[in-house]
């Protein structure tokens, strides 16, 4: 596969939705949906995503799509799938039976309603071993509702909700690890993929649409409203999440984790903070510790 | 053709369930409604049904589960109590915004704080204006009579259908109940009758997208008119079931109504020992009435006043507390007869909070006030012309 051929493929989201520009989450959901190659139903939390594709009389699902609440996805999609197959295997009704095919759950969700107040529906649907794709775009704070921090926010960074003053410099805590929750589940596959690598997350979606069971893979979705830079520069801000080591890139198949994109001489990590806004006033000298948490931090995630 | 069964409110409703046996059933127990659950899956693991059973980790998903699994073309049913009932809010709203036809068994139970796990109408009542049809059971086999009812309701208007039983007073409590054969439940119930099919790849559907105003406005007119229409469809689909199991069930029956002096209107277990004392009170010349309410939303506001009719007193009795408010029960009956013209003399009682007792003693004390005011009323007309 290579990007001009992956372009061809159906990516069953319509031209014309309604996300800022410079948004990452078209790109990753695009990417996501052209690895389907059989019929899918998409759940999708309240959020970003839910709000710009669905203005209603207008819709950019070319998929059948259902949106219920912001925390409650992994039940929703539970649903979904016990519907399906009760229809295909034990439905009394013939018609009905012979027109249900297996079809793909593949559920989204931004970081709001994967970390936090989704995690606990989440966490059941995978124990219950729920054969469905979980994709979250993380953009590590409450965008939709116009950045209020969550608990995907990094430590340091601005929001309405973990501001700057005398008493602040953003957020005070760090960021929870989702991906290593979802691992502690055990689930037959995990990833973290990057908009900026987009064969490494069509490869990770293509992969995880071929098991049975609960999936979920984690992609960084940069936000130029929330993280404060120009929209021109989502891939590239991306990519320097990846090459500085802030977002590994990793995949685990029955908990073998794996780096599917090395970073052998990382990048220093102000090279990603210095064009966010939201880090800004981390580069006043008093402030100089909270870069070196980080740095600690990534270094002992990785 | 109807067999006699002793069987418990919570039995008789897994019983009812089994026979429906919907497409998918999200299960969370609950005190006192556990062993509707209890009881479903081990019909699911004895394979008497063919419902997918989804063990959801909270009553939030246990709602949230039905709404995609009828979203998505089945049958769905779950049950719930108090603290439950109180975590689905959200839900409640979005199963009915969404005008799916899933029924749900309640067990009533008061809400915390303090925590208590007995009997009232707290949970229910608090969540009357949800959008769901709400079906008030005296005794299990009304539980299971109304469960039967309740799928034709849902599917024939496209919305939610709640039928709820008394916690542990009906849920726990074992009665004679008559079944009607398997056979014969699914004849009446037919085949799922749904407004739409996630799952039909032909036709993808967005379902609830963001709607201007307009729009949403439009929405709330249409499931307003669709939940009104219930109480026509009560009456020809319980008609139907009656040919079936030779029990009529009326919207709101009444009890020595006709002459009565003094009514007394309730719903749910407390109708039993009601009528006991209005049947004593009759013997020694009394004239006192029930009438007790079964379809609580859509509120029968014609029949309430047609019962009540020229009946000079009347009490309504709310088993739930009311916080700087008149009472749920009590508001809706007021309510329904001022317009029509009736104007008795209206007494608001609140009682069997928690589970508390509500003795036949209880009982005839109000009916014996009420009949004072009565006759209080009548000196003062007398007085007065």
């Amino acid at each position: 596969m290579d990007l001009k051929k992956l372009a061809e493929n159906n990516s069953y989201l319509a031209k014309g939705h309604r996300t800022c520009q410079g948004c990452a989450i078209p790109i990753i959901v695009r990417t996501a949906l052209r690895a389907l190659d059989s019929p899918a139903v998409i759940v999708c939390a309240t959020g970003c995503l839910q709000v710009t594709t669905t203005p209603y009389p207008q819709t950019s699902w070319e998929l059948p799509y259902m949106h219920s609440a912001l925390e409650n996805v992994g039940a929703t999609a539970a649903g979904i799938e016990g519907a399906n197959i009760f229809q295909q295997n034990k439905s009394g009704n013939i018609a009905l039976k012979k027109s249900q095919k297996e079809i793909k759950i593949i559920a989204f969700g931004g970081d709001g309603a994967t970390y936090d107040i989704g995690l606990q529906s989440l966490s059941a649907a995978f124990e219950r071993g729920q054969n469905f794709l979980y994709l979250c775009y993380d953009n590590q704070a409450y965008m939709n509702t116009g950045v209020q921090r969550s608990s995907a926010t990094p430590l340091g960074a601005w929001t309405t909700t973990s501001e700057r003053g005398v008493n602040g410099k953003g957020k005070k805590e760090i960021r929870k690890s989702m991906t290593e929750i979802a691992l502690a589940h055990k689930l037959p596959y995990i990833a973290q993929a990057s908009p900026s690598h987009i064969l490494d997350l069509y490869e990770k979606v293509k992969k995880a649409l071929g098991i049975k069971g609960p999936k979920f893979i984690n992609v960084l979705s940069p936000c130029p409203l929330g993280w404060k830079y120009s929209p021109e520069l989502t891939v590239k801000l991306a990519n320097l999440a990846v090459n500085t080591r802030f977002w590994p890139l990793f995949e685990a198949e029955n908990g073998r984790v794996k780096i599917t994109v090395p970073v052998e001489n990382p990048l220093p990590l102000i090279e990603f903070l210095k064009p966010q806004g939201r880090f800004a006033h981390l580069f006043k000298d008093k402030n100089s510790e909270i870069i070196k948490s980080l740095e600690i931090g990534i270094e002992q995630d990785w | 053709m109807n067999k006699i069964r002793a069987l418990t409110g919570g039995q008789a409703s897994a019983f009812a369930m089994r026979q429906i046996n919907p497409g998918v059933v999200p299960v969370y127990p609950i005190t006192p409604q556990t062993p509707i659950v209890e009881f479903f899956a081990k019909y699911a693991a004895a394979g008497d049904v063919d419902s997918e059973v989804i063990t959801v980790e909270s009553e939030h998903s246990a709602l949230s589960c039905a709404i995609g699994a009828a979203a998505a073309g089945v049958r769905a049913m779950t049950a719930t109590s108090s603290q439950g009932l109180a975590l689905m809010f959200e839900m409640l709203y979005i199963a009915s915004g969404l005008r799916l036809p899933i029924v749900m068994s309640v067990a009533n139970r008061s809400l915390s704080a303090p925590i208590n796990i007995h009997c009232d109408h707290s949970d229910s009542l608090g969540v009357r204006s949800a959008g769901w049809v709400q079906i008030y059971c005296e005794n299990p086999q009304e539980v299971y009579d109304s469960t039967l009812l309740a799928v034709r309701l849902a599917e024939g208007a496209q919305t939610p259908v709640m039928v709820l039983q008394d916690g542990f007073i009906t849920s726990h409590c074992v009665e004679g109940v008559k079944i009607l054969e398997d056979e014969i439940v699914t004849e009446y119930i037919g085949k799922y009758r749904s407004a739409y099919n996630l799952l039909n790849h032909e036709k993808p559907l967005t379902v609830n997208p963001t709607v201007p105003d307009s729009i949403y406005a439009e929405a709330k007119a249409e499931q307003e008119k669709a939940i009104k229409s219930v109480g026509d469809l009560f009456i020809a689909e319980s008609q139907s079931l009656a040919e079936l199991t030779g029990r009529p069930l009326k919207i709101c029956e009444a009890y020595g109504t006709d002459d009565a002096e003094a009514i007394l209107v309730v719903q749910s277990s407390m109708a039993g020992t009601v009528r006991s004392v209005v049947e004593d009170l009759r013997k020694k010349g009394l004239p006192v009435g029930l009438i007790k309410n079964r379809l609580y939303r859509p509120f029968p506001d014609k029949e309430i006043s047609r019962l009540i009719g020229g009946c000079p007193v009347v009490g309504v009795i709310d088993r739930t507390a009311a916080f700087g408010e008149y009472p749920p029960l009590y508001s809706d009956v007021l309510a329904s007869i001022y317009d029509k013209d009736i104007h008795p003399y209206m007494e608001s009682y609140q009682l069997g909070l928690g589970g508390t007792d509500v003795r036949a003693e209880e009982i005839e004390a109000i009916f014996m006030n009420l009949l004072d005011e009565a006759k209080g009323l009548k000196a003062s007309k007398n007085h007065g012309s």
